[in-house]
């Protein structure tokens, strides 16, 4: 190893889970055939929905823009192979929230024929404009799970003082080690996507976070490094403990500092990306070819041979596990993503995305028996890395205690999960305080509504409150001339009358 | 294929209620054993007795409050606090009165409060100190502890079944006879007498620490202590808030007037100190629960402890000291919360 590891910072808590990485890390990553048809969820990271832009009957070509960033926060997606948009229409997917989700649908040519796009461009003779404008066209977005437009945190970072940029090689979850293979078998790439990024923000420092059970993953990057002779970087291996490989834990472990509640971690000058990222902006800005693949850890004992591939985006998990060689007679539960924080689904149709780093087929979960009340045992509180106290956020959840929630942090949760596999009562915390999330955040609309509706009647009643006051003024006006010009009035009224009468007569 | 649905996370805890209130029993057990060896058979009546009345409780409230009473019963929480009441008695205690606390401790202290999880006070306590007022002649008599050297007469196993139903001994053993006040008793009586500590400390019965046999079963209570902490079923705080607590101000006191004061081995090893420690102040349910609130919270119990068996009228004051600190609980918590991450300054109280 060609580069010195330096001092830690501390994370709080956190879990040592059963690795479970093994089984998927025997063989080198295999690439999945084109499939017959692809299921291209239009939007696919977090933020403002793309816009598709193409219809029913299109021919597309591998590369091809169907769908362009709508709004402020967004990200394009292209085609992964060549073939003809047979349907856009709701499919199942991989997500908490709602089953379906609007999809382009290819029926795949075979051809695998790609859209023309010119030489690839110098990216050292960019200027960091040019290259984050380039970048928004990859349609590229954090491979890491979380899926946030790479384009836009760039310029969100960009506008804050950046000291470091952080390779996150952190797959703290059990079983997932996508990320470990593409560093052992691609560090090259990793490291070329890392220097782009570095020239896109003019960074001096790039530390590459590997968590120490990676030991061929951090080799294979020295010897990159050693072979382009970079001396910006420097490799950090962390401890293997789950959830370090969050974006703020992984922060506050390398850097020490604290990634403000509710702030980014640009806001204590860091810019986090995944290693499958800058492989990513390597592909694209190097070779042209936007992100349509990516690699996936294929694992569980529900599957017969567990490895990773490298899949086109919109495979069907289907389709991916059949060439993997079928599931197993224990499969039960398909889980996209890790045994922490990975969504459940009912039905392998739905297409590895962006955010697919690990289709996980298992057996069925045992059940836990009843939940027992809580016993405050503060076991929940050891684990939690946020320093939480979630035996008194459940306890304020239950009784719907909004201020006390906010007092005592519970937007901060990152739900990772550790506080429900350390409970004896068996509780479902960290469903429950999504829930209370969720609630929260009802709650701060409604206010915000009322407030407007109080506004308004509040303006209403002023206004209503002056008409009356010009009226009365307008009245009392009245009266006043009519009592003072009273007498005089009368007699010139009365005249006129008797002289009308006159003319009649 | 099809597929079954559920959320996140999907491991599965390996520690439950029912098992860590089995280690607890398990830790207990050692000391059971001295404490038969010490002051004989009738231990085991009171425990009879105590976790008999406690599950029964249990078990009509959970059905009177239309809870499950298999689930409510399968955390063995009932058995655990009849347990540690039998601990507290001595070993010939008269039926009622172990009822009337162990009743006392599930009915009220735990039922009318919500159960498993929302009672504020420690119910094997709440349930002595009931029985310790309504009955304190029973309660401050222990039968002599057995040692080969001292000679005193012992009761069979009969006996003392027949006391413990009956309250009354055979018409030729007098109560006096086998029964002796407990160190901490002729402690507090002796240096209210002007006798120095020394002086006390030569009578037979003070043992080498902490009175005979009671050091004994401080000793193997200790043992089952530490081997919840190995198996983290406790964490260390409370245990060493309260020795601090205890000996902190017991050695200041000693250092200045050994004449008139006990020693700091005697307050640690005599009456009821290492069970609070260990089993008693370490109930989740009544404890604080953030790491530097535990060690505020064993510190305090520790302190009353020390105050009770210094300047108070009982000889020894862990009941009273735990259930004083269980009120202390919630401003302890609220006050010693740890700083979450990402916030640096704590936000003012309400915003």
């Amino acid at each position: 190893m060609s580069a010195p590891t330096y001092d830690l910072g501390q994370l709080h808590g956190g879990l040592r889970l059963p690795a479970h990485k093994t089984q998927s890390t025997a063989q080198a990553i295999q690439v999945v055939p084109i499939p017959s048809q692809l299921i291209l969820p239009i939007t696919q990271h977090v933020g403002d929905a793309a816009q598709p832009l193409v219809a029913i009957g299109d021919r597309v070509l591998k590369g091809q823009m169907i769908a362009e960033a709508g709004g402020t926060l967004s990200a394009p997606v292209h085609a992964s192979s060549s073939g003809k948009v047979v349907a856009i229409e709701p499919w199942p997917v991989a997500r908490r929230q709602g089953d379906n989700a609007p999809c382009v649908v290819i029926e795949c040519d075979g051809k695998d024929e790609a859209i023309d796009v010119g030489a690839p461009v110098d990216y050292t003779s960019q200027s960091p404009e040019e290259l984050l404008a380039l970048i928004l066209q990859g349609g590229i977005v954090g491979l890491g799970g979380a899926v946030f437009p790479t384009a836009q945190k760039l310029m969100q970072a960009r506008t804050c003082e950046i000291d470091h940029l952080l390779l996150n090689g952190v797959e703290c979850e059990s079983y997932i080690s996508c990320d470990d293979m593409l560093m052992r078998e691609h560090a090259t790439e990793v490291i070329s996507g890392a220097q782009i990024l570095m020239q896109a923000l003019q960074l001096d420092v790039c530390f590459i976070a590997v968590e120490s059970d990676k030991p061929d993953a951090i080799n294979k990057l020295g010897e990159a490094l050693a072979a382009v002779n970079d001396p910006r970087f420097v490799i950090k291996q962390v401890p293997t403990i789950y959830p370090s490989g969050g974006e703020d834990q992984l922060v506050q472990l390398v850097t020490s500092r604290e990634v403000p509640s509710g702030g980014l971690p640009s806001d204590v000058g860091c810019l986090v990306q995944n290693v499958g990222t800058a492989t990513a902006i390597h592909d694209w800005i190097n070779k042209g070819q936007p992100l349509i693949s990516r690699v996936t850890t294929v694992t569980g004992d529900g599957v017969n041979k567990p490895m990773n591939v490298r899949a086109r985006i919109g495979t069907t998990i289907a389709d991916i596990v059949e060439f993997t060689g079928g599931y197993s007679e224990r499969a039960k539960q398909l889980i996209i993503g890790g045994p922490m924080t990975g969504n459940s689904v009912t039905t392998d149709r739905v297409p590895v995305v962006k955010a697919t780093n690990c289709i996980l087929v298992s057996s069925e979960t045992p059940s836990t028996g009843p939940e027992l009340p809580c016993i405050r045992c503060g076991a929940c509180a050891e684990v939690c890395p946020v320093q939480l106290q979630p035996q008194q956020l459940f306890w304020y959840a239950a009784s719907d205690n909004e201020v006390k929630l906010r007092e005592f942090g519970l937007i901060d949760c990152i739900e990772c999960g550790c506080c429900d596999v350390v409970c004896p009562s068996h509780i479902p915390l960290t469903a429950d305080f999504r829930v209370a999330k969720g609630r929260i955040r009802e709650l701060a609309d409604e206010k915000a509504r009322a407030a407007r509706a109080r506004q308004r009647f509040e303006a209403r009643n002023d206004r209503l409150r002056q008409q009356r006051i010009e009226r009365d003024t307008e009245l009392a006006e009245q009266k006043e001339s009519a009592k003072t010009a009273g007498p005089a009035a009368i007699a010139e009224i009365l005249k006129r009358k008797q002289q009308e009468k006159k003319d009649q007569g | 294929m099809e597929f079954q649905r559920r959320e996140a996370p999907y491991l599965i805890p390996e520690v439950s209620v029912s098992s860590m209130m089995l280690q607890v029993l398990a830790a207990l057990v050692p000391a059971a054993i001295a404490h038969v060896w010490f002051f004989g058979p009738g231990f085991i009546f009171n425990l009879l007795i105590a976790t008999g009345f406690a599950i029964a409780a249990e078990a009509v409230m959970l059905s009177l409050r239309k809870r499950s009473p298999e689930t409510g019963l399968s955390d063995y929480s009932a058995l655990v606090t009849g347990a540690l009441l039998a601990f507290a008695l001595p070993s010939l205690t008269p039926w009622w009165v172990t009822a009337t606390g162990a009743l006392f401790a599930i009915v009220v202290a735990k039922h009318l409060y919500g159960g498993l999880g929302f009672n504020i006070f420690n119910p094997a306590m709440a349930g002595y100190v009931v029985i310790l007022v309504a009955f304190p002649m029973h309660l401050n008599l222990w039968v002599a502890p057995s040692m080969g050297d001292l000679d005193y007469q012992h009761l069979t196993i009969l006996q003392t079944l027949q006391f413990t139903l009956t309250g009354s001994l055979p018409d030729a053993i007098s109560f006096d006879a086998i029964s002796r006040a407990t160190p901490l008793d002729v402690m507090k009586s002796g240096l209210n007498n002007a006798r120095t500590a020394a002086e006390i400390r030569a009578i037979p019965i003070m043992g080498d620490f902490g009175g005979r046999g009671w050091e004994w079963i401080g000793n193997f209570l200790a043992i089952g202590g530490f081997w919840l902490m190995i198996r983290k079923i406790i964490r260390w705080q409370i245990p060493v808030g309260v020795g601090l607590g205890l000996l902190v101000p017991a050695t200041i006191m000693y250092m200045i007037d050994p004449g008139s004061h006990a020693s700091p081995g005697f307050h640690l090893f005599g009456g009821a100190t290492i069970l609070c420690a260990f089993f008693i102040a370490t109930d989740p349910v009544s404890a604080a629960t953030s790491p530097k609130g535990r060690f505020v919270y064993g510190i305090g119990i520790g302190l009353l402890i020390y105050c009770i068996r210094r300047w108070g009228s009982y000889a020894d004051g862990v009941a009273f000291a735990v259930l004083l600190m269980n009120m202390a609980v919630p401003a302890i918590d609220y006050l010693t919360r740890p700083h979450i991450i990402g916030h640096k300054v704590r936000e003012s109280r309400h915003d």
